[in-house]
């Protein structure tokens, strides 16, 4: 098998055994990305001598018979919103161009500590903001399974590079769904954990109480072994929570297990992601779960609510860049008018409509009628999803009301957010939520099937997960095949 | 709600307070994006949840403190590195008070 068509696992295991070198398995996928990433840009920046100064530390430590970590030797592709002392880290904004961060980011030190090798940086959508990383201040990137449709947003490059198998695992961050979405899009596993779980230290920040980093990898197995090495309380974040990830029992099958599906996350779907939640339904019934539709009522609400809250953190965050302590700066006259024209010139079009939307949320007058009441719904939410729980061990939706949609095609800024409307709940309730690929709907694209737990209940989502991932009748995921490589090009 | 509807005027004031720029042209259209978003945003608005308390975080906990021990910091200079200009140890800005 090529190393690139190996999971994370079955890598590290075969470099600690020194059956294969770090050094090996970084020059694969440093091949595979000259090859072929010029077909999707999946990465802002590739750290090649980094990684293969790396690889070989990595390679000299097993010839010593020193311990190298349980991802030892095993390439990531990271978001490029999460710092990396001295490495290039702009948030695919323009405002951030050149901006090397004098700290690095507690999951990035983690994933270091367990062998890992951080491989590039990832394209997104600027500050995250979006659902088709068309909205990178740079480039977009294109979805590896049809290169004429987004890979989703916000966190495209990191679903990308691991459909294209450019690095088996990859870590996003999800504000409202920004890992699942992508994730669904791209036909690949893509994990948000319980807020709180996962460090948020050096995750340039865009909405702070909704933000998670999390998982991307080509099977559940993968995605859990990458999560129980990032999730741990770090001093460094305060609302970090006093928890770990344990992926030993994630294969325990889903027997007896009572599963709902989200009455309210079935609207406005399209018919081939329906019939890919329909026999996902079908194969967990087959593996001895209880199926049986829930309403979540108050998540009918979710898009509006996240729509105020989202955008009115962002202002708060995003007035940070100013053109006084980091990145670009346009001179003006006075101070103001540096603000003004440093910030006209760097952000984008939806950064700049999110702070706006958030300053009017926040604003005196109607402060009480959006940023309070959606923050009431919230509340509503929480309680909705825990009176579910009462009677469900778990959820499922579809991850996105469709499938990849071509380039250009929601224009409408409204359009683009509904693509997020079965993701946004768990981000507003803190709960955890996965998609994993079921196989393809319209136009032979994938489509991934959403599962949720309660809050800290990633050993049951994971189950849930696996279960799907190992059903027999579960239908073939379509991954990509470059047009230039031989016996590719369906 | 009334709230749901924001004129070329009003953009452009929001676009000052939050110190961005922006031309007539493009408040036109911010005016009539942000006014979309608001109207869908007007669901929330016509429910009647007088009494519920807000969520303003997902995990309820109290204030988190650490040992009251000095420690590192950043690095100074690597810090004002990455700063657009920067003299004696001290970020660089544009004037702020004026000369008279």
């Amino acid at each position: 098998m090529a190393i690139v068509d190996m999971s994370a696992r079955e890598m590290a295991a075969a470099v600690r055994a020194g059956e294969i070198s770090a050094r090996e398995v970084v020059e694969a996928h440093l091949g595979e990305i000259a090859a072929h990433d010029h077909e999707v840009s999946a990465f802002l920046l590739v750290l090649e001598d980094e990684a293969r100064r790396r690889a070989s530390e990595i390679d000299a430590a097993i010839a010593r018979g020193e311990e190298v970590g349980p991802l030892a030797g095993v390439p990531i592709a990271v978001k490029d919103n999460m710092a990396l002392r001295g490495v290039e880290t702009t948030c695919a904004s323009r405002i951030l161009a050149g901006w090397r961060p004098p700290y690095t980011a507690t999951v990035l030190e983690r994933i270091e500590a367990a062998g890992a090798i951080v491989i590039g940086k990832t394209n997104l959508d600027e500050f995250a903001m979006g659902s088709s990383t068309e909205n990178s201040g740079f480039f977009a990137t294109r979805n590896p399974v049809d290169p004429s449709r987004v890979p989703g947003g916000s966190s495209g490059g990191s679903a990308a590079a691991v459909a294209a198998r450019f690095a088996p695992l990859a870590l996003g961050s999800d504000t409202g769904g920004s890992i699942r979405q992508p994730a669904s899009l791209c036909g690949v596993v893509g994990a948000k954990p319980t807020y709180g779980l996962v460090s948020r230290y050096g995750l340039i920040a865009f909405a702070s109480s909704l933000d998670q980093i999390g998982p991307f990898a080509r099977s559940v197995e993968d995605a859990a072994a990458l999560l129980a090495v990032i999730a741990s309380q770090d001093p460094k974040d305060s609302t970090s929570l006093a928890a770990g990830f344990d992926a030993s029992e994630i294969t325990s099958g889903v027997r007896g297990m009572r599963i709902g599906v989200v009455e309210e996350m079935l609207d406005g779907v399209s018919p081939g992601v329906s019939s890919v939640l329909d026999a996902a339904i079908a194969a967990l019934v087959d593996a001895g779960a209880t199926v049986e539709r829930v309403s979540v009522p108050a998540a009918r609400f979710g898009l509006s609510a996240y729509y105020l809250i989202a955008p009115a953190e962002a202002s708060s965050n995003l007035a940070r860049f100013d053109g006084v302590r980091f990145g670009l700066r346009v001179e003006g006259e006075d101070i103001t008018e540096t603000y003004l024209r440093t910030r006209e010139k760097g952000f984008g079009a939806e950064v700049k409509r999110r702070i706006m939307l958030g300053t009017y949320a926040l604003s005196a007058g109607y402060y009480d009628a959006l940023y309070g009441k959606a923050q009431q719904v919230r509340t509503l939410i929480a309680r909705d999803f825990a009176a579910a729980y009462e009677r469900f061990d778990a959820l499922i939706s579809p991850t996105s009301p469709t499938v990849a949609f071509r380039f250009g095609e929601r224009s409408d800024p409204l359009s683009m957010y509904m693509s997020d409307v079965c993701t946004i709940p768990s981000n507003l309730a803190g709960h955890p939520g996965m998609s994993v690929p079921f196989g393809a709907a319209e136009d032979g694209m994938p489509a991934g099937v959403q599962v949720f737990a309660p809050a800290l209940g990633e050993g049951t989502m994971f189950r849930v997960a696996m279960a799907l991932e190992a059903s027999a009748a579960k239908p073939a995921v379509p991954v990509w095949r470059s047009a230039a490589a031989p016996g590719g090009a369906a | 709600m009334s709230s749901d509807q924001i004129s070329r005027d009003e953009t452009l004031h929001i676009a000052h307070l939050a110190r961005l720029a922006i031309t007539d042209e493009e408040a036109a259209i911010y005016a009539s994006q942000l006014s979309a978003v608001l109207a869908h945003a007007r669901d929330i608005g016509a429910l009647d949840i007088a009494g519920v308390e807000p969520t303003m975080h997902a995990v309820s906990m109290r204030n988190v403190m650490r040992e009251d021990v000095v420690e590192g910091s950043l690095d100074r200079d690597e810090v004002l590195a990455s700063a657009p200009s920067s003299e004696a140890g001290m970020f660089v800005v544009p004037r702020i008070v004026g000369e008279d």
